[in-house]
């Protein structure tokens, strides 16, 4: 009997701003791009203030259940400043910064949390697909977009952000699989941040890293630190290149923390304990970009002062224009079922305007 | 004009298709180089290539979902579901995402895509290949599901669920496969998706079923013209969801009476809903109760038992009479 390796494999963490917001490694070159930075920096600043916002008002009851993206900001924001306009992009349900990045309104994002079917209107961004709640599904919908660019022969690619927990589903795997096997050009980031609702990630998987998933599907996979936001927009930007010359797809695992509650549904501190949040909490992404810019004398107090203020001037415009939309039309969850509304539906839909608008 | 069977028509259409429109592309397992399990892509993608037709990995949400993202992206992507029972993976991306993208984006995105599946039992196959599952599918808001019961109609009403610009299930009764021929005008014309389709006039019943069925019903009626001149309109469903009311409408008002026929079974079938629809828009128009003739609530049987499962001639045959004297 003789024994051989057939195949070895390895997983790369990559990370360059630490949490005390000092640069280790050789950064990449947005790391000497002073403007980009700072664009960086306001965009996860405006997403903290509006986050802070919608849970505000959702505790006040003027929006309902609110996915919070407190913790999250580097790796969405970094996921929309790397992508090219006409890429398409897959969210989950809390990607607020990669939305916002790719210009979807503030407003409409709590419309969407608000009850309202006017959220999903995204009146400027015509390609990206709205939320997908159930959890993996969205990847498929990734893969399938990435096989039209790819048969059309378009420099396009489609990118999906998925949780720790949905990498538990089949139809992430059976993604990951079509990428692989049609060498589709995708670009899969795992938003880890530790907790699906009140699974921990040791509960959720035997692996030590989710990155690693990638290599049953003959896909590469790489770590990065979440909440480094450099890091983040290195790999997506390599991912999204690599993608766009037709050397396929990639699955990035990037490392965060829910600081938050799953929704404001939930209460987190049925299932973890205040010191773990506390130590996340250290690591978190914002403080550690503001300080390298303040180290690097690109960011003073005022600075910080008047971005504040910009940004609640920017939600609290936001929220008005929300709370403006006042009650959606009753036909409007009849009108766009089908292209043409068939007879069946006609006559439902009148029966259901003749009612008037419902109570509660 | 050379007489093709069902599945040479589906294989027509589907050619016209890719010969027409170059967003159109299939893709499902075993599609390609070997042409469909059932040969309704034979020579396909030996005659439009390998980026027309493609071979999936073994995974039906896979295709379901890539199909979704395709037809989201401007493309008009034919799914090919192996067999029945193997549909079911692909219900969680056709509730929560083919039959709303549109409603969820306010008509921003839409998924003009096809989902074909063979459907029902009668051809002595393994478990899992023989399941009626249209009601899950008609139970589905923003899909369209349609059953074709002979080549012509498979053919214009697949080019039609091709055409349209939302998704459809497109379920092909394997049991008429093969089972008989017709000259069919390869001639690009899809038929509507909004009609019932009238295969046989008559005043004295209603006879609606759809699919494979409407062989035993086809053959009740006329064994009914013969034996005892009665003279039974029979009504193809064609399209399951949304269903065409007015056509069946205007026949029971004629007939007073109603015999729904299906193969899958009978709790929360179809026919419970044709016959909900039509006691509450016509019951002083109807002379008798309307009665199913169905398959019955149990486990699609191994295909020893099969045709004790399906509805047979003589059923809708004692169906008939009871409306006929009730």
């Amino acid at each position: 009997m003789s024994v051989t390796t057939t195949a070895r494999f390895e997983i790369k963490y990559r990370s360059y701003l630490t949490p005390e917001g000092r640069l280790t490694g050789t950064p990449p070159a947005i790391a000497s791009d002073p403007d980009l930075l700072k664009r960086l920096y306001r965009m996860m600043v405006l997403v903290r203030i509006f986050d802070s916002k919608a849970i505000a008002l959702q505790r006040t009851g003027q929006l309902g259940t609110y996915a919070s993206c407190l913790g999250h900001e580097a790796t969405h924001v970094a996921i929309g400043a790397a992508m090219a306009p006409e890429d398409v992009f897959f969210p989950m349900y809390r990607e607020y910064g990669t939305q916002l990045w790719r210009g979807v309104h503030m407003e409409e994002i709590l419309a969407f949390w608000g009850g309202d079917e006017r959220g999903t209107t995204f009146r400027d961004q015509p390609l990206d697909f709205p939320w997908a709640v159930p959890i993996a599904t969205q990847t498929l919908h990734a893969a399938g977009a990435a096989l039209a660019f790819k048969l059309r022969g378009e420099k396009r690619v489609a990118v999906t952000v998925i949780g720790d927990g949905g990498t538990s589903q089949g139809d992430f795997y059976e993604s990951l699989n079509a990428a692989g096997v049609y060498q589709l050009p995708a670009v899969f980031v795992i938003a880890n941040n530790q907790w699906a609702i009140s699974v921990p990630l040791k509960a959720q998987t035997a692996c030590e890293t989710l990155a690693q998933k990638a290599i049953a599907a003959g896909l590469p996979g790489l770590q990065v630190d979440g909440n480094d936001v450099l890091a983040v927009h290195e790999a997506v930007s390599e991912a999204l290149e690599k993608a766009r010359g037709g050397g396929g797809a990639s699955v990035i695992e990037a490392l965060t923390y829910r600081l938050s509650d799953h929704t404001t549904a939930d209460d987190a501190r049925r299932y973890r304990s205040a010191t773990e949040v506390e130590d996340a909490q250290k690591k978190e992404p914002i403080g550690r970009l503001r300080r390298l810019l303040v180290a690097r004398q690109l960011w003073s107090d005022q600075d910080e002062e008047a971005l504040v203020q910009d940004c609640q001037r920017q939600v609290d415009v936001a929220v008005q224009s929300y709370q403006a939309y006042g009650r959606p039309a009753c036909s409007d969850m009849f009108d766009y079922t089908f292209a043409e509304l068939p007879e069946s539906l006609r006559a439902q839909r009148e029966a259901a305007l003749a009612e008037g608008p419902a109570r509660g | 004009m050379a007489k093709v069977t069902l599945v040479e028509a589906v294989n027509l259409a589907l050619a016209r298709a890719l010969a027409d429109d170059p967003r159109v592309v299939l893709l499902g397992e075993d599609i390609g180089v070997n042409g469909g399990v059932f040969r309704a892509t034979a020579g396909l993608q030996e005659r439009f290539g390998p980026a027309r037709v493609l071979d999936t990995p073994l995974a039906e949400s896979m295709i379901a979902g890539l199909a979704i993202g395709m037809a989201a992206m401007g493309m008009r992507p034919v799914a090919e579901i192996q067999f029945s029972g193997f549909i079911y993976p692909t219900i969680d991306q056709m509730i929560n995402h083919a039959g709303r993208l549109r409603t969820r984006t306010r008509g921003r995105l839409s998924v003009p895509m096809v989902l074909r599946a063979p459907s029902g039992a009668g051809i002595h196959a393994p478990e899992h290949h023989s399941e009626s599952n249209e009601s899950l599918f008609a139970h589905m808001p923003g899909i369209r599901v349609v059953m074709p019961s002979s080549p012509t109609r498979a053919y214009g009403l697949l080019l039609a669920a091709i055409q349209d610009p939302d998704p459809v299930v497109f379920f092909e009764p394997t049991r008429l496969y093969r089972l008989n021929k017709q000259e069919v005008p390869d001639n690009g014309q899809p038929l509507p998706l909004d009609t019932c389709f009238v295969l046989r006039e008559g005043g004295d019943l209603t006879l609606v079923s759809w699919g494979a069925m409407l062989h035993e019903t086809l053959e009740t009626a006329r064994w009914l013209a013969e034996n005892e001149q009665v003279s039974a309109e029979v009504i193809d469903l064609g399209t399951l969801s949304p269903i065409d009311y007015e056509t069946i409408l205007e026949s029971v008002g004629r007939t007073g009476r109603l015999v729904i026929v299906h193969e899958a079974p009978r709790t929360a079938g179809l026919g419970a809903e044709i016959a909900a629809e039509i006691a509450e828009r016509a019951l002083y128009e109807l002379e008798a109760p309307i009665i199913r003739v169905t398959g019955y609530d149990v486990v699609t049987p191994f295909f020893k038992l099969e045709h004790d499962f399906m509805p047979s001639i003589d059923r809708i045959r004692r169906a008939a009479h009871q409306v006929l004297e009730p």
